[in-house]
């Protein structure tokens, strides 16, 4: 039961159902990160796919632009209460790096750590990275993806709060066990499911 | 309540059961109307941990669902749902050191306040305060605008570790000799403490501003660690 506010009515976006509880429509796109935007040339960028047997695939930025890419149209909610509907990406599945890392031999794990330049990790089931709900996103309305937005690509999960999105992505690392990434380690929620509003630490 | 500018106003809260705070840290404010429709928002907490109370400083945007409430409607008294205090990266603790830079635009000085009442309330001599000096660069538009100028003034009137450098991109006021643009790589490295010092930086403002002064802080040699940003404005923008 919830504290009445006196005089309360509130805005009541027409955008209805597509909003999480607890979340307000924005048509910007903000953005949040918690220091600098790292600057890594494409030259030197790379992308790792990293089992715990010390196996690994590695992809250069020229080979990860020749795997087959998708568009994705999707709502995204940032725990900080803004959702923003209908915003367009092209990327990289993860299923299609994780079939190839099978086909290498990288052992099959259930979790992931997503790690960035800058040192920022978020950790997410594999569950929640296959099976079509994931991407390694560089491509954003269109333009290639700005650095403030997590340039040159991004890990994009947008049915968990945006912070699993990890800016910056380079690798993922599998795991065994669940371990908490950067702002899960400071009280924020461990899965992360804004149609449960999972936010923080404590959530159901 | 206390008017701070035109558009900012501070809440004094008795919030029972409150757990304490780190200076830096935010809120979640809940609304609830009669219907149960709701509405959720973040603020950062204004007030240093050792006050009793809950300070929060907010801005009432242009069409701002619950700060028009909280700016506009509310009144000594009300009561209503918070949750927190949420946060554990952009904070600062007088244990961790300095010395300190901060880089502050417009509503962005609020988290970076609570930094400077705590370092002010714990530090109680000026030779503690000269082991951990502060310097505070602060954004704003209008002379006018600047939240807590006459707090600022106080704090660092007696106090020579603490060092308040203002910059008015808009308006500012007649006879001002100080910076009148935006912040900017050679002012933040005027005004900043050289690298080799190993400044505790936060940068807290519009996303511009702390994308710049970020950068900034990066290119003239400080450590990215060190830099901690937070990003104000429901829009980004």
């Amino acid at each position: 039961m919830s504290l009445i506010s006196r005089g309360f009515k509130g805005r009541r976006d027409a955008s209805g159902n597509k909003l999480p509880p607890g979340q307000y429509e924005t048509r910007d796109f903000p953005v949040l990160s918690a220091g600098p935007t790292p600057q890594t040339p494409l030259s030197k960028w790379d992308f790792t796919l990293r089992g715990a047997d010390g196996k690994s695939v590695r992809w250069t930025w020229d080979e990860f632009q020749a795997l087959p890419r998708e568009s994705i149209t999707t709502d995204i909610h940032c725990v900080t209460k803004w959702s923003k509907f209908g915003t367009r990406w092209e990327g990289v599945p993860i299923d299609t790096l994780l079939a190839e890392a099978k086909k290498r031999g990288v052992t099959e794990l259930p979790y992931a750590m997503a790690m960035s330049d800058g040192g920022y990790t978020t950790n997410v089931p594999v569950a929640d990275l296959a099976g079509g709900k994931a991407w390694i996103a560089f491509i954003y309305d269109g333009k290639p993806l700005h650095p403030e937005h997590g340039g040159p690509a991004r890990l994009l999960v947008p049915h968990l709060y945006f912070w699993k999105s990890a800016k910056w992505v380079r690798e993922l690392r599998l795991m065994e066990r669940d371990t908490p990434g950067f702002w899960e380690q400071l009280g924020y929620h461990i899965y992360g499911d804004p149609w449960r509003e999972q936010r923080y630490s404590g959530d159901p | 309540m206390i008017q701070e500018t035109a558009r900012v106003k501070t809440l004094v809260l008795d919030v029972p059961g409150w757990p304490g705070h780190r200076a830096g840290e935010h809120v979640d404010v809940r609304l609830t109307a009669p219907d149960g429709y709701q509405a959720e928002r973040s603020y950062s907490i204004a007030s240093p941990p050792e006050d009793k109370r809950l300070a929060l400083t907010i801005e009432q945007l242009e069409d701002g669902e619950v700060s028009s409430y909280l700016c506009g409607e509310l009144r000594a008294g009300d009561v209503f749902e918070l949750r927190g205090p949420i946060g554990g990266y952009f904070i600062w603790e007088i244990s961790e050191g300095g010395p300190l830079f901060l880089v502050g635009g417009g509503s962005g000085i609020v988290p970076l306040m609570a930094m400077l009442r705590h370092r002010a309330v714990a530090l109680r001599t000026p030779k503690q305060r000269r082991a951990l000096p502060a310097r505070l660069l602060y954004s704003s538009r209008e002379w006018s605008e600047v939240i807590y100028r006459d707090e600022l003034a106080r704090l660092s009137a007696p106090d020579d570790a603490l060092q308040v450098t203002h910059t008015i991109t808009r308006k500012p006021p007649d006879g001002w000799s100080g910076f009148t643009r935006r912040i900017d790589r050679a002012m933040i490295e005027a005004v900043s403490w050289p690298p080799l010092q190993k400044p505790h930086i936060f940068i807290c403002g519009p996303t511009p501003l702390v994308e710049s002064a970020a950068n900034a802080c990066v290119e003239l040699g400080h450590d990215p660690v060190l830099v901690k940003t937070e990003r104000f404005g429901p829009t980004g923008n």
